[in-house]
């Protein structure tokens, strides 16, 4: 199960859900995440499933390399941070 | 009593005009929040705020409660597709009531250019995708933003599938069978930021901001990128109005709810200087169909001002006496006669995008 941690900053606009999910990737991890709130999956993708422009997505303490798909690969212990970018402020 | 919606880069206020006057009421809601544009549905009192979060993207609310509380919908959203450079929504640039037979009905127009339509009050979202699949939508190009958009969507109160669109760059575009085909309108416009020879090319052109007289709805005012101009054929064709003082550069207009030769305007000097001429903030009106313009100042800063109007923060309620428009400098104004004399509601708001009275 990886764990998912969101900036607190998304409090203001959404309920945070669990933080872990199962999933082989970073974009399985996320859909599981988002499967209850489709709302808070447009915080963190855009409409063609993308990192947002001004959102960072941090996997066991790197960016993730592909932030189109999101395929980076997710291991069971691994720490996913969602978190804003110091850009788009 | 009259109520005033402020949309800003900084949340949504409200202010009322009570027994003591115009008053800020409540807390802002979205504080932090950059509102793009709202809508006061004059047919249910559905109001709808749009967002654009520096980070996490366009929003959508909606208060059945005249803002008392809040729900986030869905906002429109571009198709998955598989390429990479596949668009995505960056801004809510207008929203529309639909017609008085359209009950839930509204419109989105966004950046990128794309009309939407919600017939369930903005649970659920269509792109027109004949407008999107026009071929000229190739050349449509951003003013201000990286992309174009639609900022004007204008609905003839009689007939609601006659629509009009202003689009930023991409021209005047009209329908008349729901958004199943659609025509460019236009003509006359004349564009100085485009080679001569393509000057008077409609899909090149540069509405500001375009409003339909209530009363009359074949009279269409614009103020465009290079000038004032009025149709009185529902956007087809545009006659400029010429030698207007201060100037004729800016981007509010709003019209006279009975009367549609009378219209206002809040001018800046030009397009590579956008603050009101030699620092004098004015606002000017004309009452004979654009062939003439008042200017007005009382009530207005006595010195220099350098406060931009931007083309959703200028607006008339439905009396035709009541105006109000919001500056990029964080200043509020009201007037209650018609636009001859203003009061200065406050200095200290955050920049103003959009203002809405209740209907």
């Amino acid at each position: 199960m990886a764990t998912v941690r969101f900036t607190s900053h998304l409090v203001r606009h959404r309920p945070l859900p669990g933080a872990v999910a199962i999933g082989g990737t970073v974009a399985e991890v996320l859909a599981a995440v988002f499967a209850g709130d489709d709302l808070l999956r447009g915080y963190v993708l855009d409409d063609q499933g993308r990192v947002r422009k001004h959102v960072n997505i941090y996997l066991d303490g790197a960016l993730i390399a592909d932030r189109l798909r999101l395929t980076d690969p997710v291991g069971p212990q691994s720490e996913i941070y969602v978190l804003q970018a110091l850009s788009g402020g | 009593m009259a109520t005033l919606w402020v949309g800003s880069r900084k949340g949504l206020f409200r202010f009322d005009d009570g027994p003591g006057g115009w008053q800020v009421a409540g807390p802002p809601a979205f504080l932090a929040a950059p509102v793009t544009v709202l809508l006061d549905d004059p047919r249910d009192g559905a109001l709808y705020v749009a967002l654009a979060h520096g980070h996490f993207g366009c929003k959508l609310h909606r208060s059945l409660d005249r803002g008392a509380s809040w729900e986030e919908l869905k906002p429109p959203a571009f198709a998955a597709l598989a390429t990479t450079d596949a668009p995505t929504v960056e801004m809510l640039w207008c929203l529309a009531a639909g017609g008085a037979d359209e009950p839930g009905v509204i419109y989105a127009g966004t950046l990128p250019g794309a009309l939407f339509r919600s017939a369930d009050r903005g649970q659920t979202w269509a792109i027109n995708q004949p407008l999107y699949d026009r071929p000229e939508r190739a050349r449509w190009f951003g003013a201000g933003y990286d992309h174009d958009g639609i900022h004007s969507i204008l609905v003839d109160p009689r007939d609601s599938r006659h629509l009009v669109l202003g689009v930023s760059v991409g021209g005047v575009w009209i329908t008349h069978d729901g958004g199943q085909t659609w025509d460019l309108g236009g003509r006359g416009f004349v564009a100085d930021y485009i080679p001569p020879a393509q000057a008077e090319d409609l899909v090149m052109q540069d509405p500001h901001l375009m409003v339909m007289s209530p009363s009359h709805p074949d009279r269409i005012w614009c103020q465009h990128h290079c000038g004032i101009y009025v149709s009185d054929d529902g956007g087809r064709t545009f006659r400029e109005s010429r030698d207007v003082k201060p100037s004729s550069f800016g981007f509010g207009v709003a019209v006279h709810p009975r009367d549609p030769d009378r219209a206002w305007f809040a001018p800046a000097q030009k397009d590579e200087c956008r603050v009101p001429v030699a620092g004098k903030f004015v606002v000017t009106e004309t009452r004979d169909g654009g062939r003439s313009f008042a200017v007005h100042d009382h009530g207005l800063p006595t010195g220099p001002a350098w406060d931009l109007i931007y083309r959703h923060a200028f607006v008339i309620d439905s009396s035709g006496e009541r105006l109000a428009m919001g500056s990029t400098s964080g200043s509020l104004w009201v007037s209650g006669d018609g636009g001859a004399g203003w009061q200065h509601l406050s200095a200290h708001l955050p920049p103003i995008a959009a203002l809405a009275f209740a209907p």
